[in-house]
Protein backbone atom coordinates (compact mmCIF):
# COMPACT_ATOMS: atom_id res chain seq x y z
CA UNK A 1 0.00 0.00 0.00
CA UNK A 2 1.36 3.77 -0.78
CA UNK A 3 0.00 5.65 2.04
CA UNK A 4 2.81 8.44 1.19
CA UNK A 5 1.76 11.64 -0.85
CA UNK A 6 3.56 11.79 -3.94
CA UNK A 7 5.13 8.76 -4.25
CA UNK A 8 7.10 8.25 -7.73
CA UNK A 9 5.60 5.95 -9.71
CA UNK A 10 8.43 3.08 -10.11
CA UNK A 11 9.65 2.20 -13.66
CA UNK A 12 9.38 -1.33 -14.49
CA UNK A 13 9.49 -0.52 -18.61
CA UNK A 14 12.66 -1.47 -20.62
CA UNK A 15 14.78 -3.96 -21.46
CA UNK A 16 14.79 -6.97 -23.85
CA UNK A 17 16.10 -4.83 -26.57
CA UNK A 18 19.92 -5.90 -26.92
CA UNK A 19 21.74 -3.17 -29.05
CA UNK A 20 25.21 -3.73 -30.79
CA UNK A 21 28.01 -1.81 -28.98
CA UNK A 22 30.82 -1.15 -31.15
CA UNK A 23 34.03 -2.90 -30.97
CA UNK A 24 32.97 -5.03 -28.31
CA UNK A 25 33.54 -8.04 -30.51
CA UNK A 26 36.62 -7.47 -31.58
CA UNK A 27 38.04 -6.74 -28.29
CA UNK A 28 36.76 -10.26 -27.01
CA UNK A 29 38.39 -11.16 -30.22
CA UNK A 30 41.42 -9.78 -28.90
CA UNK A 31 41.79 -10.53 -24.95
CA UNK A 32 40.94 -14.07 -26.19
CA UNK A 33 43.80 -14.58 -28.55
CA UNK A 34 45.97 -12.81 -25.77
CA UNK A 35 44.94 -14.76 -23.00
CA UNK A 36 45.82 -17.83 -25.49
CA UNK A 37 49.23 -16.26 -25.91
CA UNK A 38 49.92 -15.63 -22.63
CA UNK A 39 48.91 -19.13 -21.51
CA UNK A 40 51.63 -20.59 -24.41
CA UNK A 41 54.44 -18.51 -23.53
CA UNK A 42 53.97 -19.24 -19.98
CA UNK A 43 53.41 -22.91 -20.66
CA UNK A 44 50.12 -22.92 -18.67
CA UNK A 45 48.99 -24.55 -21.98
CA UNK A 46 50.94 -27.22 -23.37
CA UNK A 47 52.01 -26.37 -27.25
CA UNK A 48 50.89 -30.11 -27.78
CA UNK A 49 47.59 -29.20 -26.81
CA UNK A 50 47.07 -26.30 -28.60
CA UNK A 51 50.14 -23.73 -30.50
CA UNK A 52 50.62 -20.75 -29.45
CA UNK A 53 48.13 -17.98 -31.99
CA UNK A 54 51.88 -16.51 -32.98
CA UNK A 55 52.87 -19.89 -34.02
CA UNK A 56 49.87 -20.36 -36.10
CA UNK A 57 50.56 -16.99 -37.41
CA UNK A 58 53.75 -18.01 -38.37
CA UNK A 59 52.65 -20.87 -40.07
CA UNK A 60 50.21 -19.08 -42.33
CA UNK A 61 52.87 -16.50 -43.57
CA UNK A 62 54.51 -19.57 -44.06
CA UNK A 63 51.96 -20.71 -46.54
CA UNK A 64 51.45 -17.69 -47.88
CA UNK A 65 55.21 -17.28 -48.86
CA UNK A 66 55.95 -20.64 -50.55
CA UNK A 67 52.89 -19.98 -53.07
CA UNK A 68 50.80 -22.92 -51.49
CA UNK A 69 48.24 -20.48 -49.80
CA UNK A 70 46.74 -19.83 -53.16
CA UNK A 71 46.98 -22.84 -54.53
CA UNK A 72 44.82 -24.17 -51.55
CA UNK A 73 42.62 -21.65 -51.49
CA UNK A 74 42.17 -20.96 -55.06
CA UNK A 75 41.16 -24.57 -55.61
CA UNK A 76 38.54 -24.62 -52.20
CA UNK A 77 37.17 -21.42 -53.78
CA UNK A 78 36.56 -22.64 -57.17
CA UNK A 79 34.57 -25.72 -55.65
CA UNK A 80 32.77 -23.97 -53.57
CA UNK A 81 31.50 -21.54 -56.06
CA UNK A 82 31.16 -23.69 -58.43
CA UNK A 83 29.06 -26.24 -56.13
CA UNK A 84 27.25 -23.51 -54.37
CA UNK A 85 26.46 -21.40 -57.52
CA UNK A 86 25.09 -24.50 -58.85
CA UNK A 87 23.06 -25.66 -56.24
CA UNK A 88 21.52 -22.78 -55.12
CA UNK A 89 20.71 -21.84 -58.77
CA UNK A 90 19.05 -25.03 -59.23
CA UNK A 91 17.56 -24.75 -56.18
CA UNK A 92 15.66 -21.54 -56.87
CA UNK A 93 14.34 -23.06 -59.66
CA UNK A 94 13.40 -25.58 -58.44
CA UNK A 95 11.74 -23.75 -55.37
CA UNK A 96 10.04 -21.75 -57.41
CA UNK A 97 8.12 -24.25 -59.77
CA UNK A 98 7.06 -26.35 -56.07
CA UNK A 99 6.06 -22.74 -54.66
CA UNK A 100 3.90 -21.92 -58.44
CA UNK A 101 2.49 -25.44 -59.81
CA UNK A 102 0.68 -28.00 -57.93
CA UNK A 103 2.15 -30.76 -60.08
CA UNK A 104 5.33 -29.86 -58.96
CA UNK A 105 4.46 -29.71 -55.42
CA UNK A 106 3.03 -32.79 -55.29
CA UNK A 107 5.51 -34.60 -57.33
CA UNK A 108 8.82 -32.76 -56.02
CA UNK A 109 7.89 -31.74 -52.53
CA UNK A 110 7.57 -35.35 -50.78
CA UNK A 111 11.18 -36.07 -52.64
CA UNK A 112 12.68 -33.17 -51.27
CA UNK A 113 11.29 -33.97 -47.67
CA UNK A 114 12.70 -37.85 -47.92
CA UNK A 115 16.64 -36.09 -49.03
CA UNK A 116 17.16 -32.89 -47.47
CA UNK A 117 18.06 -34.54 -44.38
CA UNK A 118 20.61 -37.16 -45.59
CA UNK A 119 23.72 -36.06 -45.02
CA UNK A 120 25.61 -35.71 -48.03
CA UNK A 121 29.00 -36.36 -46.99
CA UNK A 122 27.41 -39.94 -46.73
CA UNK A 123 26.81 -39.81 -49.95
CA UNK A 124 30.43 -38.93 -51.25
CA UNK A 125 31.30 -41.89 -51.93
CA UNK A 126 28.72 -42.84 -54.17
CA UNK A 127 29.31 -39.25 -55.90
CA UNK A 128 32.91 -40.70 -56.08
CA UNK A 129 31.77 -43.50 -58.27
CA UNK A 130 29.44 -41.96 -60.37
CA UNK A 131 31.70 -38.12 -60.67
CA UNK A 132 34.66 -39.60 -60.48
CA UNK A 133 37.83 -38.99 -57.93
CA UNK A 134 38.60 -35.47 -58.86
CA UNK A 135 36.53 -32.02 -58.96
CA UNK A 136 33.12 -34.18 -60.35
CA UNK A 137 32.72 -35.22 -57.00
CA UNK A 138 33.39 -32.37 -54.88
CA UNK A 139 31.14 -30.14 -56.73
CA UNK A 140 28.79 -32.51 -56.85
CA UNK A 141 28.56 -32.79 -53.06
CA UNK A 142 28.49 -29.16 -52.59
CA UNK A 143 25.89 -29.08 -54.73
CA UNK A 144 23.64 -31.51 -53.35
CA UNK A 145 24.34 -30.03 -50.01
CA UNK A 146 22.87 -26.57 -50.86
CA UNK A 147 20.52 -27.43 -53.58
CA UNK A 148 17.88 -28.77 -50.83
CA UNK A 149 17.81 -26.19 -47.78
CA UNK A 150 17.63 -23.87 -50.94
CA UNK A 151 14.36 -25.44 -52.57
CA UNK A 152 12.76 -25.20 -48.94
CA UNK A 153 13.92 -20.99 -48.34
CA UNK A 154 12.56 -20.81 -51.64
CA UNK A 155 8.95 -22.33 -51.83
CA UNK A 156 8.42 -21.22 -48.13
CA UNK A 157 9.06 -17.55 -49.18
CA UNK A 158 6.85 -18.10 -52.25
CA UNK A 159 4.11 -19.52 -49.46
CA UNK A 160 4.04 -16.45 -47.44
CA UNK A 161 3.77 -14.18 -49.69
CA UNK A 162 0.75 -11.92 -49.31
CA UNK A 163 -2.06 -13.23 -51.22
CA UNK A 164 -3.52 -10.39 -51.41
CA UNK A 165 -0.72 -8.61 -53.13
CA UNK A 166 -1.28 -11.80 -55.75
CA UNK A 167 -4.71 -11.07 -55.66
CA UNK A 168 -3.89 -6.73 -56.74
CA UNK A 169 -2.14 -8.00 -59.63
CA UNK A 170 -4.91 -10.00 -61.20
CA UNK A 171 -7.06 -7.27 -60.55
CA UNK A 172 -5.05 -5.21 -62.53
CA UNK A 173 -5.28 -7.42 -65.53
CA UNK A 174 -1.65 -8.08 -65.26
CA UNK A 175 -0.31 -11.48 -67.18
CA UNK A 176 1.30 -14.51 -65.28
CA UNK A 177 4.48 -14.12 -65.95
CA UNK A 178 4.64 -10.18 -64.67
CA UNK A 179 2.92 -11.37 -61.38
CA UNK A 180 5.65 -13.82 -61.19
CA UNK A 181 8.78 -12.03 -62.09
CA UNK A 182 7.33 -8.37 -60.34
CA UNK A 183 5.61 -9.58 -56.94
CA UNK A 184 6.14 -13.16 -56.36
CA UNK A 185 10.02 -13.02 -56.93
CA UNK A 186 10.78 -9.58 -55.24
CA UNK A 187 8.50 -11.14 -52.30
CA UNK A 188 10.28 -14.34 -51.80
CA UNK A 189 13.57 -12.04 -52.06
CA UNK A 190 14.23 -11.68 -48.48
CA UNK A 191 13.91 -15.67 -48.13
CA UNK A 192 16.08 -16.74 -50.66
CA UNK A 193 18.61 -14.65 -49.36
CA UNK A 194 18.30 -16.03 -46.00
CA UNK A 195 19.00 -19.34 -47.36
CA UNK A 196 21.63 -18.19 -49.10
CA UNK A 197 23.17 -17.78 -46.22
CA UNK A 198 22.38 -20.92 -44.58
CA UNK A 199 23.39 -22.88 -47.69
CA UNK A 200 26.67 -20.81 -48.02
CA UNK A 201 27.93 -22.46 -44.52
CA UNK A 202 26.76 -25.41 -45.26
CA UNK A 203 28.65 -25.30 -48.40
CA UNK A 204 31.96 -24.71 -46.76
CA UNK A 205 31.12 -27.62 -44.02
CA UNK A 206 30.62 -30.00 -46.83
CA UNK A 207 33.78 -28.45 -48.88
CA UNK A 208 36.16 -29.43 -46.00
CA UNK A 209 34.62 -33.27 -45.83
CA UNK A 210 35.04 -33.41 -49.79
CA UNK A 211 38.41 -32.69 -49.96
CA UNK A 212 39.52 -35.03 -47.10
CA UNK A 213 39.22 -37.75 -49.65
CA UNK A 214 41.24 -37.67 -52.84
CA UNK A 215 42.61 -33.86 -53.09
CA UNK A 216 46.05 -33.00 -53.67
CA UNK A 217 45.04 -29.17 -53.09
CA UNK A 218 42.26 -27.51 -50.70
CA UNK A 219 42.46 -25.94 -47.73
CA UNK A 220 40.38 -28.69 -46.47
CA UNK A 221 43.43 -31.36 -47.76
CA UNK A 222 45.76 -29.21 -45.98
CA UNK A 223 44.24 -29.06 -42.42
CA UNK A 224 43.80 -32.71 -43.29
CA UNK A 225 47.69 -33.46 -43.86
CA UNK A 226 48.44 -30.53 -41.25
CA UNK A 227 46.17 -33.20 -38.62
CA UNK A 228 47.85 -36.50 -39.52
CA UNK A 229 51.14 -34.84 -39.20
CA UNK A 230 49.99 -33.40 -36.26
CA UNK A 231 51.25 -29.55 -37.46
CA UNK A 232 48.29 -28.50 -35.18
CA UNK A 233 49.97 -24.45 -36.04
CA UNK A 234 49.23 -25.47 -39.53
CA UNK A 235 45.98 -27.01 -38.62
CA UNK A 236 44.55 -24.05 -36.25
CA UNK A 237 45.88 -21.66 -39.31
CA UNK A 238 43.97 -23.89 -42.21
CA UNK A 239 40.83 -23.59 -39.96
CA UNK A 240 41.23 -19.64 -39.70
CA UNK A 241 41.36 -19.24 -43.47
CA UNK A 242 38.19 -21.50 -43.11
CA UNK A 243 36.28 -18.89 -40.67
CA UNK A 244 37.76 -15.85 -42.98
CA UNK A 245 36.20 -17.95 -45.98
CA UNK A 246 32.55 -17.60 -43.76
CA UNK A 247 32.95 -14.23 -42.92
CA UNK A 248 33.70 -12.90 -46.16
CA UNK A 249 30.42 -15.19 -47.79
CA UNK A 250 28.15 -13.87 -45.04
CA UNK A 251 29.34 -10.18 -45.73
CA UNK A 252 28.56 -10.24 -49.81
CA UNK A 253 25.32 -11.93 -49.02
CA UNK A 254 25.52 -8.81 -46.67
CA UNK A 255 25.88 -6.59 -48.89
CA UNK A 256 23.44 -8.28 -51.57
CA UNK A 257 20.61 -7.98 -49.04
CA UNK A 258 21.49 -4.25 -48.77
CA UNK A 259 20.94 -3.78 -52.23
CA UNK A 260 18.53 -5.85 -52.72
CA UNK A 261 16.23 -5.41 -49.82
CA UNK A 262 16.58 -1.35 -50.01
CA UNK A 263 13.10 -1.02 -49.70
CA UNK A 264 12.60 -3.03 -45.79
CA UNK B 1 -19.76 1.61 -68.26
CA UNK B 2 -22.70 -0.10 -66.69
CA UNK B 3 -22.85 -3.52 -64.52
CA UNK B 4 -25.99 -5.24 -63.85
CA UNK B 5 -25.84 -8.01 -61.00
CA UNK B 6 -28.49 -10.51 -62.03
CA UNK B 7 -30.03 -12.82 -59.39
CA UNK B 8 -26.76 -13.74 -58.01
CA UNK B 9 -26.47 -16.20 -55.63
CA UNK B 10 -23.14 -17.62 -53.74
CA UNK B 11 -21.86 -20.36 -51.36
CA UNK B 12 -18.88 -21.31 -49.88
CA UNK B 13 -19.17 -25.07 -49.26
CA UNK B 14 -22.08 -24.92 -47.53
CA UNK B 15 -22.54 -22.29 -46.13
CA UNK B 16 -25.16 -20.14 -48.56
CA UNK B 17 -23.40 -16.24 -48.29
CA UNK B 18 -25.32 -14.63 -50.78
CA UNK B 19 -28.95 -15.05 -51.99
CA UNK B 20 -30.37 -13.63 -55.28
CA UNK B 21 -28.88 -9.92 -55.87
CA UNK B 22 -30.28 -7.94 -58.63
CA UNK B 23 -28.96 -4.60 -59.01
CA UNK B 24 -27.38 -2.49 -61.30
CA UNK B 25 -25.18 0.31 -60.80
CA UNK B 26 -25.79 3.57 -63.52
CA UNK B 27 -22.55 5.81 -65.25
CA UNK B 28 -20.88 8.80 -62.62
CA UNK B 29 -22.72 6.81 -59.85
CA UNK B 30 -21.64 5.76 -56.49
CA UNK B 31 -23.23 2.98 -55.24
CA UNK B 32 -22.87 1.82 -51.15
CA UNK B 33 -23.23 -1.48 -49.65
CA UNK B 34 -23.71 -1.92 -46.44
CA UNK B 35 -24.59 -4.87 -44.06
CA UNK B 36 -23.83 -6.27 -40.92
CA UNK B 37 -20.12 -8.13 -40.89
CA UNK B 38 -20.26 -11.75 -42.39
CA UNK B 39 -23.26 -10.70 -45.27
CA UNK B 40 -21.26 -11.47 -48.52
CA UNK B 41 -20.72 -7.56 -49.19
CA UNK B 42 -17.21 -8.43 -49.64
CA UNK B 43 -17.75 -11.21 -51.78
CA UNK B 44 -19.94 -9.61 -54.32
CA UNK B 45 -17.35 -6.98 -54.90
CA UNK B 46 -15.00 -9.86 -55.81
CA UNK B 47 -17.81 -11.74 -57.40
CA UNK B 48 -18.32 -7.99 -59.66
CA UNK B 49 -14.64 -7.74 -60.43
CA UNK B 50 -14.23 -11.19 -61.90
CA UNK B 51 -11.81 -12.36 -58.89
CA UNK B 52 -14.56 -15.02 -58.24
CA UNK B 53 -17.40 -16.71 -60.08
CA UNK B 54 -20.75 -16.83 -58.59
CA UNK B 55 -22.90 -20.60 -57.79
CA UNK B 56 -25.82 -19.07 -59.62
CA UNK B 57 -26.50 -15.60 -61.75
CA UNK B 58 -24.73 -13.18 -64.03
CA UNK B 59 -22.60 -10.30 -63.55
CA UNK B 60 -23.08 -8.59 -66.72
CA UNK B 61 -21.27 -5.04 -68.53
CA UNK B 62 -23.08 -2.82 -70.93
CA UNK B 63 -22.71 0.84 -72.75
CA UNK B 64 -19.11 2.39 -73.64
CA UNK B 65 -15.91 1.92 -72.15
CA UNK B 66 -14.09 5.55 -70.88
CA UNK B 67 -11.28 6.51 -73.61
CA UNK B 68 -8.35 5.06 -72.74
CA UNK B 69 -9.37 2.56 -70.30
CA UNK B 70 -6.89 0.25 -69.20
CA UNK B 71 -8.63 -1.84 -66.48
CA UNK B 72 -12.49 -1.22 -66.84
CA UNK B 73 -13.13 -3.21 -63.49
CA UNK B 74 -10.22 -1.85 -60.95
CA UNK B 75 -10.34 -2.45 -57.03
CA UNK B 76 -9.23 -0.53 -54.58
CA UNK B 77 -8.36 -2.57 -51.26
CA UNK B 78 -8.88 -2.10 -47.60
CA UNK B 79 -5.19 -3.12 -46.86
CA UNK B 80 -4.22 -1.19 -49.91
CA UNK B 81 -1.98 -3.67 -51.71
CA UNK B 82 1.24 -1.85 -52.38
CA UNK B 83 4.27 -3.60 -53.13
CA UNK B 84 6.42 -2.54 -50.45
CA UNK B 85 9.52 -2.91 -52.59
CA UNK B 86 8.25 -0.22 -55.01
CA UNK B 87 8.38 3.35 -54.77
CA UNK B 88 4.93 5.43 -54.87
CA UNK B 89 5.75 5.64 -58.60
CA UNK B 90 6.67 2.17 -59.09
CA UNK B 91 3.60 0.96 -57.75
CA UNK B 92 1.96 3.01 -60.16
CA UNK B 93 3.68 2.15 -62.90
CA UNK B 94 3.30 -1.49 -61.94
CA UNK B 95 -0.05 -1.73 -63.60
CA UNK B 96 0.64 -0.01 -66.23
CA UNK B 97 3.60 -1.92 -67.65
CA UNK B 98 1.97 -4.65 -69.46
CA UNK B 99 0.00 -2.23 -71.38
CA UNK B 100 1.30 -0.92 -74.93
CA UNK B 101 2.48 2.27 -73.18
CA UNK B 102 5.47 4.47 -74.44
CA UNK B 103 7.73 5.11 -71.03
CA UNK B 104 6.42 8.94 -71.81
CA UNK B 105 2.96 8.09 -72.26
CA UNK B 106 3.40 6.00 -68.77
CA UNK B 107 5.27 8.64 -67.30
CA UNK B 108 2.50 11.15 -67.88
CA UNK B 109 -0.17 9.19 -66.81
CA UNK B 110 1.85 8.59 -63.36
CA UNK B 111 2.51 12.51 -63.21
CA UNK B 112 -1.02 13.34 -63.94
CA UNK B 113 -2.83 10.68 -61.62
CA UNK B 114 0.13 11.75 -58.93
CA UNK B 115 -0.68 15.67 -59.15
CA UNK B 116 -4.71 14.40 -59.26
CA UNK B 117 -4.29 13.17 -55.44
CA UNK B 118 -1.62 15.47 -54.15
CA UNK B 119 0.76 12.77 -54.32
CA UNK B 120 3.68 14.17 -56.34
CA UNK B 121 5.85 15.08 -53.18
CA UNK B 122 6.18 11.61 -52.57
CA UNK B 123 6.36 9.59 -55.52
CA UNK B 124 9.69 8.52 -54.58
CA UNK B 125 9.02 6.95 -50.80
CA UNK B 126 8.94 3.91 -49.87
CA UNK B 127 5.53 2.35 -48.65
CA UNK B 128 6.71 1.73 -45.36
CA UNK B 129 7.38 5.75 -44.91
CA UNK B 130 3.95 6.40 -45.88
CA UNK B 131 0.77 7.16 -43.23
CA UNK B 132 -2.33 4.30 -44.02
CA UNK B 133 -3.78 7.24 -45.12
CA UNK B 134 -0.91 8.53 -47.77
CA UNK B 135 -1.17 4.69 -49.19
CA UNK B 136 -4.75 4.61 -49.65
CA UNK B 137 -4.00 7.90 -51.70
CA UNK B 138 -1.13 6.17 -53.39
CA UNK B 139 -3.64 3.02 -53.89
CA UNK B 140 -6.32 5.40 -55.23
CA UNK B 141 -3.77 6.65 -57.55
CA UNK B 142 -3.09 3.67 -58.98
CA UNK B 143 -6.48 3.03 -59.68
CA UNK B 144 -7.13 6.04 -61.49
CA UNK B 145 -3.85 5.25 -63.79
CA UNK B 146 -6.12 2.77 -65.59
CA UNK B 147 -8.75 5.22 -66.20
CA UNK B 148 -11.41 1.99 -64.67
CA UNK B 149 -15.13 2.11 -65.38
CA UNK B 150 -16.38 1.57 -62.09
CA UNK B 151 -14.22 1.51 -59.50
CA UNK B 152 -15.11 -1.29 -57.41
CA UNK B 153 -14.07 0.04 -53.51
CA UNK B 154 -13.91 -2.83 -50.92
CA UNK B 155 -13.87 -0.80 -47.49
CA UNK B 156 -11.22 1.13 -48.88
CA UNK B 157 -11.28 3.91 -45.24
CA UNK B 158 -11.78 0.67 -42.94
CA UNK B 159 -8.09 -0.16 -42.23
CA UNK B 160 -7.75 4.05 -41.39
CA UNK B 161 -8.54 6.00 -37.73
CA UNK B 162 -11.00 8.47 -37.47
CA UNK B 163 -9.76 11.50 -38.49
CA UNK B 164 -7.78 10.17 -41.54
CA UNK B 165 -11.00 8.50 -42.30
CA UNK B 166 -12.60 12.13 -42.51
CA UNK B 167 -10.29 13.90 -44.59
CA UNK B 168 -10.04 10.80 -47.30
CA UNK B 169 -13.67 10.71 -47.55
CA UNK B 170 -13.32 14.40 -48.42
CA UNK B 171 -11.01 13.74 -51.08
CA UNK B 172 -13.57 11.18 -52.52
CA UNK B 173 -15.87 14.13 -52.65
CA UNK B 174 -13.72 16.61 -54.29
CA UNK B 175 -12.28 13.98 -56.84
CA UNK B 176 -15.77 12.65 -57.44
CA UNK B 177 -17.10 16.16 -58.13
CA UNK B 178 -14.20 16.92 -60.49
CA UNK B 179 -15.05 14.19 -62.92
CA UNK B 180 -17.79 12.02 -62.07
CA UNK B 181 -16.56 8.31 -61.49
CA UNK B 182 -18.67 5.26 -61.16
CA UNK B 183 -18.04 2.87 -58.17
CA UNK B 184 -19.30 0.14 -56.12
CA UNK B 185 -18.33 1.03 -52.28
CA UNK B 186 -18.41 -1.55 -49.87
CA UNK B 187 -18.36 -0.73 -46.30
CA UNK B 188 -19.70 -1.23 -42.67
CA UNK B 189 -19.66 2.45 -41.73
CA UNK B 190 -22.84 4.38 -42.11
CA UNK B 191 -21.61 7.40 -42.04
CA UNK B 192 -19.40 6.32 -45.23
CA UNK B 193 -22.55 4.87 -46.65
CA UNK B 194 -24.36 7.87 -46.35
CA UNK B 195 -21.40 10.73 -47.40
CA UNK B 196 -20.67 8.91 -50.82
CA UNK B 197 -23.50 7.02 -52.04
CA UNK B 198 -26.11 8.13 -54.72
CA UNK B 199 -28.02 5.15 -54.07
CA UNK B 200 -26.75 2.45 -50.70
CA UNK B 201 -27.70 -0.81 -51.03
CA UNK B 202 -28.62 -2.73 -47.43
CA UNK B 203 -28.25 -6.34 -47.44
CA UNK B 204 -29.13 -8.85 -44.50
CA UNK B 205 -27.24 -10.70 -42.72
CA UNK B 206 -25.80 -14.43 -43.85
CA UNK B 207 -26.83 -15.02 -46.46
CA UNK B 208 -27.02 -11.38 -47.96
CA UNK B 209 -29.95 -10.13 -49.05
CA UNK B 210 -31.04 -6.80 -50.70
CA UNK B 211 -33.27 -5.72 -47.90
CA UNK B 212 -33.33 -2.00 -49.36
CA UNK B 213 -32.30 0.28 -51.92
CA UNK B 214 -32.28 3.92 -50.27
CA UNK B 215 -31.67 6.41 -52.72
CA UNK B 216 -30.39 9.87 -51.36
CA UNK B 217 -31.33 12.76 -53.80
CA UNK B 218 -28.67 15.57 -52.53
CA UNK B 219 -25.96 15.82 -54.91
CA UNK B 220 -22.39 14.16 -52.80
CA UNK B 221 -21.15 17.73 -52.80
CA UNK B 222 -23.91 19.76 -50.69
CA UNK B 223 -24.47 17.52 -48.54
CA UNK B 224 -22.63 18.98 -45.88
CA UNK B 225 -25.21 21.79 -46.16
CA UNK B 226 -27.86 19.46 -45.16
CA UNK B 227 -26.94 17.81 -41.62
CA UNK B 228 -30.65 17.45 -40.98
CA UNK B 229 -31.52 15.27 -44.16
CA UNK B 230 -28.24 13.55 -43.79
CA UNK B 231 -28.82 13.10 -39.96
CA UNK B 232 -32.60 11.54 -41.00
CA UNK B 233 -30.85 9.27 -43.86
CA UNK B 234 -28.60 8.01 -41.22
CA UNK B 235 -31.00 7.15 -38.63
CA UNK B 236 -33.66 5.53 -41.40
CA UNK B 237 -30.01 3.22 -42.44
CA UNK B 238 -29.36 2.56 -38.95
CA UNK B 239 -33.50 1.37 -38.26
CA UNK B 240 -32.93 -0.83 -41.25
CA UNK B 241 -29.85 -2.30 -40.14
CA UNK B 242 -29.85 -2.11 -36.38
CA UNK B 243 -31.71 -6.18 -36.26
CA UNK B 244 -29.52 -7.74 -38.48
CA UNK B 245 -26.44 -6.29 -37.23
CA UNK B 246 -27.85 -7.51 -33.64
CA UNK B 247 -28.40 -10.95 -34.65
CA UNK B 248 -25.78 -10.87 -36.76
CA UNK B 249 -23.16 -10.30 -34.07
CA UNK B 250 -24.60 -13.32 -31.97
CA UNK B 251 -24.18 -15.90 -34.67
CA UNK B 252 -21.58 -18.74 -33.97
CA UNK B 253 -18.67 -18.65 -36.84
CA UNK B 254 -18.82 -21.10 -39.29
CA UNK B 255 -16.09 -23.69 -39.07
Amino acid sequence: MVDRINAPVKFRGGGFAPKKIRFTGLIVFAVLIAFWEFGSRTGFISALVLPAPSEAFAAFMELARSGMLVKHLSASLQRVLIGWSLGASLGVLAGISIGLFSLARSGLLPLVSALFPVPKIALLPLFVIWFGIGEGSKVATILFGTFFPTIIATYSGIDNIDRSLIRMGQSFGMSWISIVRKIIIPGAMPAILSGFRISASIAIILLVAAEMIGAEYGIGAYILLAGSLMQTDQLIAGVAILSLMGLAFAWVIGRAEKILLAWR
Amino acid sequence: MRLHFEKISHQYDDVEVLSDISFATSEGEIITIIGPSGCGKSTLLRLAGGLEIARSGKVLQSGKLPQGSLNPLTYIFQDFALLPWRTVRGNISLVLEDHRLSKTQRDEIIDDVLSRTSLGEFANAWPRQLSGGMKQRVAIARALSVTPAVMLMDEPLSALDAQTRAILMDDLVSLWTREKFSALYVTHNLDEAVRLGHRIVVLSRRPGRIREIVSIDISIDERDNYPLEMTQYRNQLWELMRDEALAADRELVHG
